[in-house]
């Protein structure tokens, strides 16, 4: 099955790829891993005129600890974000999601910039950036930007992204006290994408939960913050109980409607499995406090 | 577009269209029809090669996005008329029943065993999860990677 016709450009640079951005405007792609790109254009639901192939821009490539941040470049795969002892340490929920993208040979070559900007609702990592508290760096013809990861994700394979712009780094917040963070999924057994997947972060003080975020993806249309789970934990004693009480409220706020549903899920059905996989969150954060 | 690749240490440069895959240029260009093309849809694994390194699938690689790259396929794997112990240890356990997934499956497990030359059985299954046996041959795959391991 081959993509239909395209020309094909290779930016070396930032700039270039910018400039090439401009001057194809909405005719134009990038691409980066192709692991999102490359499977659509294959079966006709993208077409675009024009990719810009970034893959070789190594400045957009790696993990750096900046301080109390740390920073990855838009072009680390999957694989290596997985196999990070920093991300790992300082952000597990991140290397947890990572770990359950696709399959192996996927996860070699996606990259968590793609998967960002293309937003699959089912995809993993959006719920693991949110929880996390992320920003995704973007630069334009104006300049750069910076977004929450909380604005970030906007609807239905929609962003806070430009046509005209590209990421160029995903920051993730991991100074401070004590952090502890998960993420967990119920992947669907043919395509292994989350039916529900839950990111839980807590930020512990002893045995009490100073503050707590909550993400899910899979569920809705976007990554959403489980706000009625994370006040439910805030102020509370790192218990079984206190999952429990955060399970129960994890679908607060949202109604029938609010939740995807499809042949293989009804939407009754991911909102139980919201507050199953909040609890298994939870649980495999606290289990590494 | 012109693009250099070394497959199987042989080097090659080959004029493509930017849409054109890798496992086109490896099957229909370079002639080297062991990789299979199987669901055509970055799930089943048949196209999977070595990629600098790096197990991929190869319907999933435009060719442009692998130039310079060195590629492994499992023509790639036998040295001097010696089969490679993985392809002995897929015939000593009966590692396939109608063989279309067998290229793919041995290169992800080759990849496997040249990331972690120990696997636990767990670690076998969980390695391969990219890579379908349409036959559902499982336990003799995963015997044969573990034999392999062994010999390795």
């Amino acid at each position: 099955m081959y993509p239909p016709k395209f020309d094909y450009y290779r930016a070396t640079s930032v700039d270039e790829a910018l400039s090439l951005l401009q001057q194809h405007g909405d005719n134009a792609k990038l691409l980066a891993g192709g692991h999102s790109l490359i499977p659509l254009m294959k079966t006709r639901l993208a077409q675009p005129a024009v990719l810009i192939d970034i893959g070789r821009i190594d400045a957009l490539k790696g993990i750096q600890v900046d301080g109390d941040t740390l920073r990855i470049g838009p072009l680390t795969t999957h694989a290596d974000i997985a196999a990070s002892e920093d991300v790992q340490g300082r952000a597990a929920a991140l290397a947890d999601a990572a770990g359950v993208v696709g399959d192996v040979q996927v996860r070699n070559r996606g990259t968590i910039g793609g998967n960002l900007a293309h937003a699959d609702p089912a995809s993993d990592l959006p719920a693991a950036v949110l929880a996390l508290g992320g920003e995704i760096e973007v630069r334009g013809p104006n300049g750069s930007r910076t977004v929450a990861a909380d604005d970030f994700f906007q609807g239905l394979f929609t962003t806070a992204l430009g046509g005209d712009e590209i990421i160029t780094a995903i920051r993730i917040p991991a100074g401070g006290g004590k952090r502890v963070s998960a993420y967990v999924k119920f992947p669907h057994p043919a395509s292994g994408y989350a039916v529900v997947g839950v990111a839980a972060v807590l930020e512990l003080d002893g045995q009490t939960i100073t503050s707590a975020r909550v993400a899910a993806n899979g569920a809705f249309e976007c990554a959403k913050r489980l706000t009625g789970a994370e006040q439910a934990l805030a102020g509370a004693t790192a218990s079984d109980e206190a999952i429990a009480a955060a399970a129960q409220r994890a679908a607060e706020g949202f109604n029938a409607d609010d939740f995807m549903s499809d042949i293989f899920a009804s939407s009754e059905y991911r909102a139980h499995l919201l507050g199953v996989y909040t609890r298994r969150a939870l649980q495999k954060a606290l289990e590494r406090a | 577009m012109h693009i250099s690749l070394t497959v199987n240490g042989q080097p090659y440069t080959v004029d493509v269209e930017p849409r054109m895959l890798l496992v086109h240029v490896l099957r229909d260009v370079l002639d080297l029809t062991g990789t299979n093309v199987g669901c055509d849809t970055s799930q089943c694994g048949a196209c999977t090669v070595i990629m600098d390194g790096r197990a991929v699938k190869s319907c999933t690689v435009l060719a442009v996005q692998a130039d310079g790259s060195e590629i492994l396929t499992i023509e790639g794997l036998a040295k001097d008329g010696e089969l490679h112990p993985l392809q002995e240890a897929f015939w000593n356990n009966h590692g396939l029943q109608c063989g279309y997934c067998t290229p793919g499956m041995i290169m992800t497990a080759y990849y496997l065993l040249q990331t972690n030359p120990n696997p636990s059985e767990e670690e076998i299954r969980h390695g391969l999860e990219g890579n379908i046996c349409r036959c559902t041959g499982y336990h003799n795959i995963v015997r044969a990677v573990q034999e392999a391991a062994q010999r390795m």
